[in-house]
């Protein structure tokens, strides 16, 4: 295992109700975050292939956890996203390097497929600190009804030597979508935009 | 007069806190209902039906969370339980979750105590023998804006006084409590702080079975 990990969070969100209207099903949102050791904090570090190694494992480990927590199989997975949050030791480079290379191809993996861009937001935080992590639908980028964001935040991370890497996973798109745009149903999932 | 809106869920596991890695991580868990506050805005003095009728809903997110947390009951050894209400209600409605939260938690766990002495407030008979979810549920409570944190306490389920089970988990809605909503909260753990060595009654030492020691 290549990232020492402190502590795993999962959360399951589901809306009900909004405005007065039920939703039904209800959607329902998981993100998943780990607490982990940054191996380059405190210093300029020029290869970050460590980093790079610990974002291919927690994509896997983070999707597959979302998607067993909303109790669906992998393929019924709407919209994903991707966060991380780096303590004051650390490089914002460190978080583009465990989110940007590798660590989508493992997110795919674990929800069935996704032609779609992963969206990421990265930011650079103490214990506490929250950040919203943007979903987008992983077939086509453009559903509309999709865009949406889910925050993550851990009470005690990160210290100043760890990261904080989130990832969201959902069933659903927003509960009352009607601002138009691409829909679900017209996706062909081909180009993971339209 | 029960409509939840929302159910938020949290679990996580504690592997270390900076000393040895735990050959089994500490698990930990809450789960949230925002439901509709049916007072809001006004005075109401009777509030009391709708403590009933959250008795259904304690009982719905206990097994929830213990499913959320993926654990048997056996393992669950600390809860805790709070509120927290928008800014258009009034602490006292928090105070309706004290008695369907908390016995819904113990008769979870395996508590075989007196479901209407609970509701009123009276003393148990304790058996002197060795029991689940003993001890009081402990708690707490505040009016909040969207997004209000609330550090739910967590204590050994069967004795209040277990030093290495003292311990506090940190929930949040983002976006609720809305000023007529109620967040209310349910937390346990599988165990001891990660590191806990601070002396005190051991659970392994219970043995009044009084809820306490």
């Amino acid at each position: 295992m290549a990232a020492r990990i402190r502590k795993l969070i999962v959360q399951v969100d589901e809306t009900r109700i909004e405005m007065n209207r039920t939703i039904e099903p209800p959607t329902r949102r998981a993100v998943a975050m780990a607490v982990i050791e940054n191996p380059c904090a405190g210093r300029y570090v020029e290869k970050l292939d460590e980093l790079i190694a610990i974002g291919e494992e927690l994509g896997g480990l983070l999707g597959s956890r979302c998607v067993q927590a909303l109790g669906i199989e992998p393929a019924q997975a709407h919209s994903y996203g991707k966060a991380a949050i780096v303590g004051e030791s650390g490089e914002l480079e460190h978080a583009a390097a465990i989110l940007h290379p590798k660590l989508g191809a493992t997110l795919r993996t674990a929800v069935g497929k996704g032609a779609a861009l992963v969206p990421s937001a990265k930011k650079r935080g103490g214990p506490g600190t929250a950040i919203d992590v943007p979903l987008g639908h992983k077939d086509a980028a453009f559903v509309r009804s999709h865009f949406d964001a889910i925050e993550a935040r851990v009470s005690d991370a990160p210290r100043a030597d760890e990261i904080v890497v989130a990832v969201a996973v959902t069933d659903s798109g927003r509960p009352l979508p009607r601002v138009g745009g691409l829909q679900v149903s017209e996706i062909k999932g081909e180009d993971g935009l339209r | 007069m029960i409509e939840i809106r929302r159910i938020v869920s949290q679990v996580e596991d504690i592997h270390h806190e900076f000393g040895p890695v735990a050959a089994q991580p500490l698990r930990r868990g809450w789960i949230a209902a925002v439901l509709t506050n049916p007072f809001a805005g006004r005075y109401v003095e009777d509030i009391l039906p709708m403590m009933d009728e959250l008795n259904p809903v304690g009982l719905d997110l206990a097994q929830r969370l213990r499913a959320a947390m993926d654990v048997p009951v056996e393992r669950i050894e600390t809860y805790g339980k709070g509120a927290i209400v928008g800014s258009a209600g009034e602490l006292e409605h928090g105070a309706l979750w004290h008695v369907p939260g908390g016995y819904a938690m113990r008769e979870l766990l395996g508590w075989k105590g007196d479901r209407a002495a609970y509701r009123a407030g009276a003393a148990e008979e304790k058996t002197g023998q060795p029991g689940n979810a003993l001890a009081i549920v402990p708690s707490t409570k505040k009016v909040g804006p969207p997004g209000a944190t609330l550090d739910v306490p967590l204590t050994h389920i069967n004795a209040s006084y277990v030093r290495s089970h003292f311990d506090a988990i940190e929930v949040r809605v983002p976006g609720a409590p809305k000023r007529d909503e109620l967040v209310y909260v349910l937390a346990m753990s599988t165990g001891a702080r990660v590191h806990a060595r601070v002396g005190g009654l051991a659970a392994a030492a219970i043995s009044r079975w009084d809820g306490l020691r």
